[in-house]
């Protein structure tokens, strides 16, 4: 159509290369920019926060279960003290009892100097405790792969010894387990809070990344740029962008939670350790965690450039 | 090619500022808008454009009503169009080359099938040397002219260009004008809005849109 004058570059096959690298390298939306550099620092901090607050209610989750389990796979058989009753006998009369019950895996007799021992620091240390009718324990583990007929097993026992008396925990379980819930729900509650608050801010800040892309939008716009190309440029950038940011939050999360496990395993000698690790469980990020860590990176990323094409879209509305 | 009927264009509740405006374009047509700043220049190129919404009248582009097209159908009148900017819209972090050729690379062309007719564009209007140049670097007169040849890349049926001249010298004007009439000798229609009495002398036969108090006259 019009009269251009006639001419075709020569190119050799390493110019051809180098046009071809130039335009590849060059994205439609610009890499580099001061507010794309502070939103990934802000997705880097909160996808951080997040990971942490989601990890800790992993592992209270995982403590809460172990506690339950620990607790509920054990009972103890109390025998009192009583006029003209050996505690020794009865103790190991009670052993035999539960030997010959299945769904019970081993039952050990405390003996008298470690009864004794249980009391100690309520009562202190160096008093002699001989002249004070305490109870024999003894430890009964149970079989969680067989049922235990634990009414049978109480009656065998009130049967044989009347001074004996069976505590399968449900007191202690029922306090443990409503107080588990009620931590494991405050984590998930504090998850949730942050969740929402990286919602908010990402949201936030890629807007306000993409203030200065309102040109960009409409120059592409008039050229003929169909709304789905344009939306999918920024996508892409934002995307990468959510996902640089959430590759060094999650990093820095998982390598700070190693970092934690490393150090716990050398306070478990110490006894503060093994009451921590008791209570919240080791340290250990385990499969589910750098799961989680790996879902909320790419749920950020995803986030981002979401949040980028309704941005998008939006601004190309009030052109058309 | 464009046709307005009785068009008239209002914000909200404010009074129009463009009324009753019949006219056509036709095809292989060359045409100055002119008037005053603030006549309205800009937005009647916009309506043309159907950039804007008209409040009243009707228009249509290449024969389709405007009031009925969907957004497809609009994106592809559109690509009918080429349109050079008052302030350019070309994008900074891209080369004159890049910029010249973005048209075509939204299309989703390759670069090689389409380099040749770049660059053949590029020395056409003088900015062969400056192929890989950025637009921060460019003069005035060299921005107007890789958003003339962007404009162009696409073949456009009809060409809209908002004060193409009002960044250069007059030695330049000239130089864009004869672009213009290139242009419009290989058969694309030509509006340009100006309020460059000097260039409007420097081409006779133009048809003159004469915008003023928001009424439009015709000097054919």
């Amino acid at each position: 159509m019009l009269g251009f004058p006639a001419r075709r570059p020569e190119a050799d096959d390493d110019s051809q290369q180098s046009w071809r690298e130039n335009w590849a390298e060059t994205p439609l939306v610009p890499a580099a920019s001061v507010a794309g550099a502070a939103l990934s620092v802000v997705i880097a901090i909160m996808t951080f926060l997040a990971a942490l607050t989601a990890s800790f209610a992993l592992l209270l989750t995982q403590a809460s279960h172990d506690w339950r389990g620990q607790v509920g796979a054990e009972m103890t058989i109390q025998v009192m003290p009583r006029p003209g009753r050996d505690l020794d006998a009865d103790s190991r009369k009670a052993v035999e009892i539960v030997a010959s019950f299945p769904g019970l895996r081993d039952a050990r007799a405390l003996s008298k100097g470690q009864s004794e021992e249980l009391l100690a620091p309520w009562l202190g240390a160096g008093l002699d405790l001989g002249q004070l009718p305490v109870p024999r324990l003894i430890e009964v583990r149970r079989d969680g792969s067989k049922p235990l007929d634990e009414i049978g097993l109480r009656s065998a026992l009130a049967a044989a010894l009347p001074n004996a008396n069976l505590d399968n925990h449900g007191a202690w379980m029922q306090r443990l387990t409503t107080m588990a819930d009620v931590v494991v729900a405050s984590a998930l509650g504090v998850f949730a809070l942050v969740l929402t608050a990286m919602g908010l801010a990402v949201g936030f800040a890629t807007r306000g990344a993409m203030a200065g892309a309102r040109e960009i939008i409409q120059s592409l716009h008039y050229v003929g740029a169909a709304d789905s190309f344009i939306a999918n440029e920024f996508q892409r950038h934002f995307l990468r962008l959510g996902l640089r940011g959430g590759a060094i939050g999650g990093g820095a999360a998982a390598l700070l939670f190693f970092a934690l496990g490393a150090l716990s395993r050398q306070w478990t000698t110490s006894a503060g350790g093994e009451q921590a690790e008791a209570m919240f469980g080791a340290f250990a990020l385990g499969w589910d965690g750098l799961a989680a860590i790996v879902a909320l990176s790419l749920g950020v990323a995803g986030l981002t450039g979401l949040a980028s094409r309704v941005i998008v879209h939006r601004s190309l509305r009030a052109l058309n | 090619m464009v046709r307005f009927e009785n068009v008239g264009l209002r914000y909200g509740m404010g009074a129009e500022i463009l009324r009753d405006l019949t006219f056509d374009i036709a095809p292989q047509s060359f045409q100055f808008l002119t008037g005053p700043s603030g006549a309205g220049k800009t937005t009647l190129l916009r309506l043309i454009l159907l950039a804007l919404r008209p409040t009243r009248g009707l228009i249509s582009l290449f024969g389709a009503d405007s009031a009925t097209l969907d957004k497809n159908a609009l994106m592809a009148l559109r690509r009918k169009v080429g349109v050079v900017f008052q302030d350019f819209r070309l994008l900074d972090h891209l080369t004159t080359y890049q910029n010249v050729a973005l048209p075509l690379r939204v299309q989703g062309k390759d670069e090689p099938s389409y380099r040749a007719e770049v660059l053949e564009l590029l020395d056409w209007v003088g900015l062969g040397q400056r192929l890989h140049v950025y637009p921060p670097v460019l003069s005035g007169g060299e921005k107007q002219r890789a958003a003339i040849a962007r404009a162009l890349i696409m073949r456009p049926e009809l060409l809209l260009a908002d004060e193409p001249t009002g960044n250069v010298d007059p030695q330049m004007a000239r130089r864009l004008l004869r672009l213009f009439q290139e242009l419009h000798k290989s058969g694309t229609s030509v509006v340009i809005a100006t309020h460059d009495l000097n260039l409007m002398d420097q081409f006779e036969g133009a048809r003159r849109l004469v915008l003023g108090d928001g009424r439009l006259h015709i000097y054919d």
